[in-house]
């Protein structure tokens, strides 16, 4: 059932790798400056990703819609990262190199991500600093003036620049203020408190979408030469996670219905340090920036239920698990590894706090080696947010953290274009697939979103406008009424229903299925419940949901529903991805593949492949993207 | 550890309005068991919850990240912008600072310039003009110097930080007497005035901005203080003179 497809032609440049980004940039066919503006370009979400794509391609004179769901571009998700943005800048003299960023990724994504855009990522990524900088993006400096860097999960040097723990919103603002700047000149219409609620396809080709205006809930149909998705990831399938609130599959799922296959959607980032989950009402998971992990160290009781306060607790019946397993990474092995080590110390009867799911994140030894100030200046407001939360004080106690849903690798199929299975449709960011394999490093997503939205999409978006000749549609044809009439129709659906089960019930029960059979560990028994479960689940949603109001006005209920709608039918695909992937690899962790010391079990003879869905009326079709590894060789990653 | 789990009996006087152009008033509402370790967005999540199973209308009110970054959550809560804690927004306030028994008014940031939308959800669309009229550097991508190229002293990129902290929130606004945008705006043009990159655009970027932040509705600043008092990100208004000297400068020397 999975032999490679000719559909999936990944259309790599060949050759020497360090060069084939700049043989590939000079066969694109190009746009005179002139002519640009006679394109116009979707580009769907204001993250990283999007919010620069739609600044770089206006700055270069295309005619860009862009669309956000959010009251304000500057509030997409790429908002929350905290720690980071990596770049082979190598400015420590500590041998780094656009070849071990490269190197370091692929390693670190369990050889599971396509090489060539992996190289492109770690050679664009000198150039997104400069830009950064050049924006004004006040990254943390040395006292001669220079740019400061630490180190992150997964490497052995330090080249990760960072804004205290708002990398993320720095970067974001950055990149808002590039695209106000296309807005006020003209070039940009911006649309926020939109949805895209279907993608309109008409002779093959993606020629625009259909969005929802939030407020007035009326229908809009957009027409375009091309549509950039750069919608984000599906993390909130599980329902508590560490995404935002409004971070949803739709617009991805509503391409994939549409022809786009969809990638490795087992690829699921559990990340290490979040706070524990505190009660039912929970809404969500607070992340705790992984680099806290360079200076706090992850410990245990050595004896399991010992309830203790942590501070009577002497050192030597602490265990440093991590240390102890990993010896030369310690408490910097990369996300999954950490992951796992703590649900299997907390599974063996080792975790801490109230509920027993919980490790200790320590700083005292930082405290005591740099002193108060400096583990202040480092991670204030990372420490002021754990206690605003947990009404504890990490300077005294330590944090007790505990995995969480934090980022998804799986996404829309692309191409060295970026470009879809869908001819006009290209996915950026968190929305594809190509990059991060099954596992992400830190500080990794940040350098992948404005990778994609600044230097990549505006080379390769050419390879549609310029590469091939297309029908333009306008919004009158057939496909738009077609599309839009779908988008109706299923919302008047949700509120016909009339049942007697809340939206935020659904999705907490869809959340409890999939964290517990499709979570951290995996088993064929469990995902084989997990899929029947997400399929009564679904006939439970159409027959019983109660969604209040009306589609013509505000209606969050409304929205969350159409969003849980999408998620219950994705989260049957995730669970089928994760089924026929018969390895672990990265983020995908499968208990039937693991060593006697309970490491993850690649099997690269029979799954070294990119595994992408096809959306069919009678079920979802897996084809492969054979991935062969020309410089990186193919081995066990060990962090030991 | 944790202290052991409490819960609160609440009585909510929530804004209720279904448009910008209808009339609003206070519903009063009852909740019994808020766990005090709910934050101050999920109690509304169980008060919409309850409405839900009641057949009534839950009350919109804006919110995503829920870790205090985003600045999309907005609310004055007994009177106070982002609720009684400093320096937090309300999805970051626990329901751990409120007791048994309390009644809370929970209200939707009010000023011309901020028009409701419906029920606790304002339209802060302005903030995001006053951007664009020039709240950014002006580099193509593509254009830009080596990073290391500008040196940057940590005590100036450390300021310029703490101005470019602002999350956009509006709540500003809604703590001035005037409905005045000073702080917002002062936060960006002191962001880039402080940065040797922003220095090209300085002879315009205060006037632009403070031209479109006045013809948006926005009051003028009179020195109340009560923007910094209510800034979730603790934003001081020294960026305020900061940016009463660039308007006095881009005035002189403006080119906008």
């Amino acid at each position: 059932m999975s032999a490679a497809s000719d559909r999936l032609d990944a259309r790599c440049p060949g050759g020497d790798m360090a060069t084939r980004w700049t043989r590939h940039k000079f066969d694109l066919d190009l746009i005179n400056p002139a002519n640009r503006r006679g394109f116009h370009v979707i580009v769907v979400g204001t993250g990283l990703a999007g919010g620069s794509a739609a600044a770089s391609l206006a700055e270069m004179g295309y005619s860009v819609t862009s669309m956000c769901i959010q009251d304000s571009p500057r509030r997409a998700h790429s908002i929350a990262a905290q720690g980071g943005i990596n770049a082979a800048k190598a400015y420590r003299n500590d041998g780094d190199s656009v070849h071990r960023l490269f190197y370091d990724t692929v390693k670190g994504g369990d050889f599971r991500a396509r090489e060539s855009n992996v190289h492109r990522l770690a050679e664009v990524s000198n150039q997104i600093i400069d830009q950064c900088v050049a924006l004004g993006v006040p990254f943390a400096r040395e006292y001669g003036g220079t740019l400061a860097n630490r180190s992150f999960g997964g490497a052995q040097v330090a080249r990760t620049f960072y804004a205290r723990g708002q990398t993320g919103q720095q970067l974001l603002l950055g990149a808002y203020g590039s695209l106000m700047r296309q807005v006020h000149a003209g070039r940009v219409n911006l649309l926020p408190r939109r949805e895209m609620v279907e993608l309109v396809v008409s002779g093959g080709n993606a020629c625009g979408v259909i969005a929802r205006n939030l407020v007035t809930g009326e229908y809009e149909r957009h027409a375009a030469d091309a549509v950039l998705l750069c919608t984000g990831g599906y993390g909130n399938v599980f329902r508590l996670s560490t995404n935002a609130q409004a971070s949803n599959v739709t617009a991805a799922w509503r391409c994939h219905r549409r022809g786009a296959f969809f990638a490795n959607p087992c690829y699921t980032q559990i990340h290490p340090t979040c706070i524990p989950v505190s009660g039912a009402h929970q809404s969500k998971l607070t992340l705790m920036s992984e680099s806290l992990r360079n200076d706090g160290r992850v410990w245990v009781p050595s004896r399991a239920g010992d309830e203790r306060a942590p501070g009577d607790i002497p050192e030597a019946e602490r265990d440093h698990y991590l240390e102890r397993r990993y010896p030369s990474f310690g408490n910097l092995v990369p996300r999954d590894v950490a992951s796992r080590a703590a649900k299997r110390v907390c599974d063996e009867g080792f975790g801490v706090g109230a509920t027993g799911t919980a490790v200790f994140l320590d700083f005292a030894d930082a405290i005591a080696r740099d002193g108060r100030t400096a583990v202040e200046a480092r991670y204030g407001n990372l420490f002021q947010m754990y206690e605003m939360i947990t009404g504890e004080d990490p300077y005294r106690v330590p944090m007790r953290i505990f995995p969480a849903v934090h980022y998804t690798m799986g996404g829309l199929w692309v191409d060295y274009n970026l470009e879809t299975t869908v001819p006009g449709l290209f996915a950026l960011g968190e929305a594809n697939f190509s990059d991060h394999g099954a596992n992400r490093l830190g500080a990794s997503a940040l350098m992948q979103g404005l990778a994609d939205g600044t230097f990549v999409i505006p080379a390769t978006i050419t390879a549609h406008l310029a590469g091939r000749s297309f029908e333009r549609v306008d919004v009158g044809a057939p496909a738009f009424a077609e599309a839009e009439a779908e988008a109706r129709a299923r919302n008047d659906r949700i509120l016909g229903v009339g049942g007697g089960s809340t939206v935020t019930s659904l999705h907490r029960e869809l959340g409890q299925c999939m964290w517990n059979l499709v979570g951290m560990s995996r088993s064929a028994a469990g995902l084989g419940e997990a899929i029947e479960r997400v399929r009564e689940l679904r006939d439970r949603f159409w027959a019983d949901v109660r969604v209040p109001g009306e589609a013509n006005h505000l209606n969050p209920s409304l929205e969350h529903a159409g969003r849980l709608a999408d998620f219950l039918e994705f989260a049957e695909l995730l669970a089928t991805d994760a089924l026929s992937r018969e390895e672990s690899c990265g983020g995908h962790f499968r208990e039937e593949h693991q060593t006697a010391e309970g490491e993850a079990l690649r099997n690269d003879e029979d799954f070294c492949h990119v595994a992408a869905w096809e959306h069919g009326a009678l079920g979802s079709t897996r084809h492969t993207e054979p991935l062969t590894f020309e410089e990186v060789h193919l081995v066990t990653r060990s962090y030991k | 550890m944790a202290a052991s789990p409490t819960t609160l009996r609440l009585t909510l006087h929530v804004w209720r309005q279904a448009g910008p152009e209808r009339p609003g008033g206070f519903e009063v509402h009852h909740l019994a068991e808020v766990s005090v370790d709910m934050s101050f967005l999920e109690m509304l999540d169980i008060l919409n919850e309850q409405l839900l199973s009641q057949g009534r209308d839950p009350f919109c009110f804006d919110h995503d990240c829920r870790e205090g970054i985003c600045g999309m959550c907005s609310l004055v809560i007994n009177g106070q912008v982002h609720g009684p804690e400093a320096e937090i927004t309300t999805c970051q306030l626990h329901m751990r600072h409120f007791a048994d028994g309390d009644t809370i008014v929970i209200e939707p940031f009010r000023a011309r310039a901020l028009p409701v939308v419906r029920d606790l959800v304002v339209d802060r669309s302005a903030l995001d003009r006053i951007i664009a009229a020039g709240g950014y550097i002006s580099t193509d991508a593509g254009s830009a110097p080596e990073a290391n190229a500008l040196p940057v002293s940590t005590a100036v990129a450390d300021e310029a930080m703490d101005a470019a902290a602002c999350i956009g929130c509006a709540g500003c606004v809604a703590a001035c007497p005037n409905a005045s945008a000073m702080l917002f705006t002062a936060a960006k043009v002191s962001h880039l005035a402080l940065l040797p990159q922003g220095a090209p655009e300085r002879d315009r970027r205060a006037l632009a901005m403070v031209e479109r932040m006045d013809d948006e509705g926005f009051g003028g600043c009179t020195n109340e203080r009560e923007c910094q008092a209510a800034c979730p990100k603790a934003v001081s208004v020294a960026h305020i003179a900061r940016l009463n000297r660039e308007f006095l400068r881009s005035s002189v020397l403006g080119r906008s």
